[in-house]
């Protein structure tokens, strides 16, 4: 669908001029954004960034005010496929009645189209995807009964099923524990690995570096996009964060000393 | 209510329609319902029920017939107006959700009550009968009407069994819904349109007024039951079936009582028994595994201070009087010293004091390194 040639100069998703505005105010003004194929790209930004909203609109979930986004150099449709979305965990109410496998099939909901049924094949591929995740023990569990972290392990599972070439994961690492944390970034590097970008918003500065290939840096306008290594400047976090950015000072110096060696 | 009695009731032509018709809104409303409470639009429902009262005043006033199809249609159409009007002030204005599900609901059955107050009182309809609208009447059922339910409710049941999944996804994940490509928007159409449609079914047997707990209350109880969506929607529909031919049946067999409070009545018992008795959910359920957790804990905790107790001397089974272990049993030292004598943790000598057993000092000091390495394991009780 896309051959070698374009893909290394074509962004995976192009975003222009991008406004959202809620009501009177501006939560994203004018932001410019390439995602690089094939990496694993951090999005970063203070409360009220506009970090999920950025997601949000990639995926057609907001109607943006201004601007331009293109998926692989298309306007993307959701009916498309191409992006397999983890939203926040908190988004949903996880009392519904519902098991573990069921929220993984719903990610086959878009392949199946109207009406008709997951089968025995979608079965398959979600348990695959629940081994993958470290959930096949909880296939028949009601989803009340999960920790964070497992919450957050169905949720990636159920986009995994999906397949797709682009992942989106709203705070994926939010309120789980060490051990869930590694073996999420485990899970987003072998999609790396299989030719897979994949964007994430992130909140720790701190593993920012260890992570993600890629970093933009995002308070309404956006500050600054690219290498890790190159991004993560004292500068740059002052910009982003503006003056509460003395206790991040660890993570600003850690980049300088990364960027000297 | 002896067998013959029931034998006559149902062979009755009168009770089978009024029996049949409760039993189609019963299921109906019941399986909807289930979707209207995991949405969180219980509120909803109550607002769509009061907005169809002008509907069904307005389309007499305009086609002068009683007609069930002719009422319904009208009150079908004001409760879609009325859940537009509710959609429309939540998106565009500052108002708040609960203020939009107020203010539609009351101007609505305001407007509704002068319109069949004025109807009551025309020459061409006093007969009309339109107030039966308010608390339901089961007892004027006539197989035209449940002939007409009977249809509507059919279609909804094709539709819900269609569009399951899409419902489902709709429900727990409407963002992600979007994200996969569903539109949103038809299915959420749909299915509201679904509810407006049960809901008017019901209205001539159940009322304006308690129409919503038909939708809400059987649901309500049936989650308590199941942590399935299926297996809910059927057991609310069992309950809505139970509740409301039961409701319907006692109405009309008393004079003057009307349909909807009767049938809410029963609702309740559902309501009531769910709450309490339901496995899991239920709050008996809750307060038992509550006591047992915490006797569990004054228990294990007295253990472990015993422990520490005999760590003052070389020997770890000495003795210690009551009023020295009272200090940290805060007053129920009494029953937890036996709690732990009968399982052999701790015994009394002749003196009334208390010592560790050679189990107890075992147990003791697993449970203090479990708790020391941070990995709770349930004590061996």
């Amino acid at each position: 669908m896309v051959s070698k040639q374009e893909k290394i100069s074509q962004p995976a998703i192009d975003v222009n001029d991008l406004t959202v505005a809620y009501r009177e105010k501006p939560v994203l003004w004018d932001v410019d954004f390439q995602a690089p194929q094939d990496q694993l790209l951090a999005i970063v930004g203070p409360n009220g960034a506009g970090k999920s909203t950025l997601i949000k609109s990639i995926l057609g979930l907001i109607k943006p005010a201004a601007g331009r986004i293109r998926v692989f150099g298309k306007i993307y449709r959701a009916q498309s496929r191409m992006i397999g979305y983890v939203p926040q965990r908190g988004s949903v109410d996880w009392d519904f009645p519902t098991s573990v496998l069921d929220v993984v099939l719903m990610g086959r909901y878009g392949h199946l189209g109207w009406i008709k049924r997951p089968g025995r094949g979608d079965v398959d591929l979600a348990m695959e995807c629940l081994d993958k995740v470290g959930m096949t023990d909880f296939m028949k569990r009601q989803i009340s009964q999960l920790s964070g972290g497992q919450q957050q392990r169905v949720f990636i599972a159920r986009a995994f099923i999906q397949d797709a070439p682009i992942y989106l994961m709203d705070e994926p690492f939010a309120g789980v524990d060490a051990a869930t944390e590694k073996s999420i970034i485990g899970l987003l590097r072998e999609l790396k690995s299989k030719g897979k970008t994949v964007i994430c918003v992130h909140h720790d500065l701190q593993t920012l570096k260890e992570y993600f290939d890629w970093v933009m840096l995002l308070n309404v306008r956006a500050v600054a996009l690219g290498k890790t290594g190159d991004v993560l400047t004292a500068e740059n976090l002052k910009r982003t964060y503006g003056g509460r950015a003395a206790f991040l000072s660890g993570a600003a110096d850690e980049a300088e000393e990364a960027q000297q060696t | 209510m002896n067998v013959e009695y029931l034998v006559q009731l149902f062979s009755d032509h009168t009770m089978q329609v009024v029996f049949l018709g409760a039993l189609v809104l019963g299921v109906t409303a019941g399986s909807l319902g289930a979707f209207a409470v995991l949405r969180q639009q219980s509120l909803l429902g109550d607002a769509i029920a009061h907005a169809t009262l002008p509907g069904v005043g307005l389309a007499f006033l305009i086609i002068q017939n009683k007609s069930p199809l002719v009422l319904l249609i009208g009150a079908g159409l004001a409760g879609w107006i009325g859940t537009l009007l509710i959609k429309v002030i939540t998106e565009h204005t500052r108002i708040q959700r609960d203020t939009a599900l107020g203010i539609t609901l009351s101007v609505f059955f305001g407007f509704g009550l002068v319109l069949i107050t004025l109807v009551q009182k025309m020459p061409t309809a006093t007969k009309a009968g339109l107030d039966k609208f308010l608390f339901g009447n089961a007892a004027t059922l006539l197989v035209e009407d449940v002939r007409l339910m009977i249809i509507l409710s059919t279609v909804i049941f094709s539709i819900l069994f269609l569009l399951w999944k899409e419902f489902k996804i709709l429900v727990f994940d409407q963002e992600y819904a979007r994200s996969i490509g569903l539109n949103v928007h038809f299915v959420d159409i749909v299915l509201t349109t679904l509810i407006v449609v049960s809901i008017v079914i019901g209205l001539q047997t159940v009322g304006v007024v308690l129409m919503s707990a038909m939708l809400v209350a059987p649901a309500a109880a049936a989650r308590q039951w199941t942590d399935k969506l299926s297996v809910m929607v059927l057991i609310s529909a069992l309950f809505g079936a139970i509740a409301g031919t039961a409701g319907a049946i006692t109405s009309s067999t008393i004079s003057h009582l009307p349909t909807g409070p009767t049938i809410v009545v029963y609702l309740s018992i559902f309501v009531m028994l769910s709450l309490i008795f339901a496995p899991n959910r239920g709050l008996l359920w809750d307060w038992i595994r509550g006591y047992i957790q915490r006797e569990k804990i004054r228990t294990t905790s007295m253990l472990k201070n015993l422990l520490l107790f005999s760590e003052i001397h070389t020997d770890p089974f000495h003795p210690h009087d009551i009023a020295a272990l009272d200090a940290i049993g805060r007053g129920t030292i009494q029953k937890t010293m036996k709690d732990l004598s009968k399982k052999g943790w701790a015994k009394q000598f002749t003196d009334k004091r208390w010592a560790l057993t050679p189990t107890g000092l075992e147990e003791a000091k697993r449970l203090t390194r479990e708790f020391e390495e941070n990995i709770y394991v349930e004590p061996s009780i």
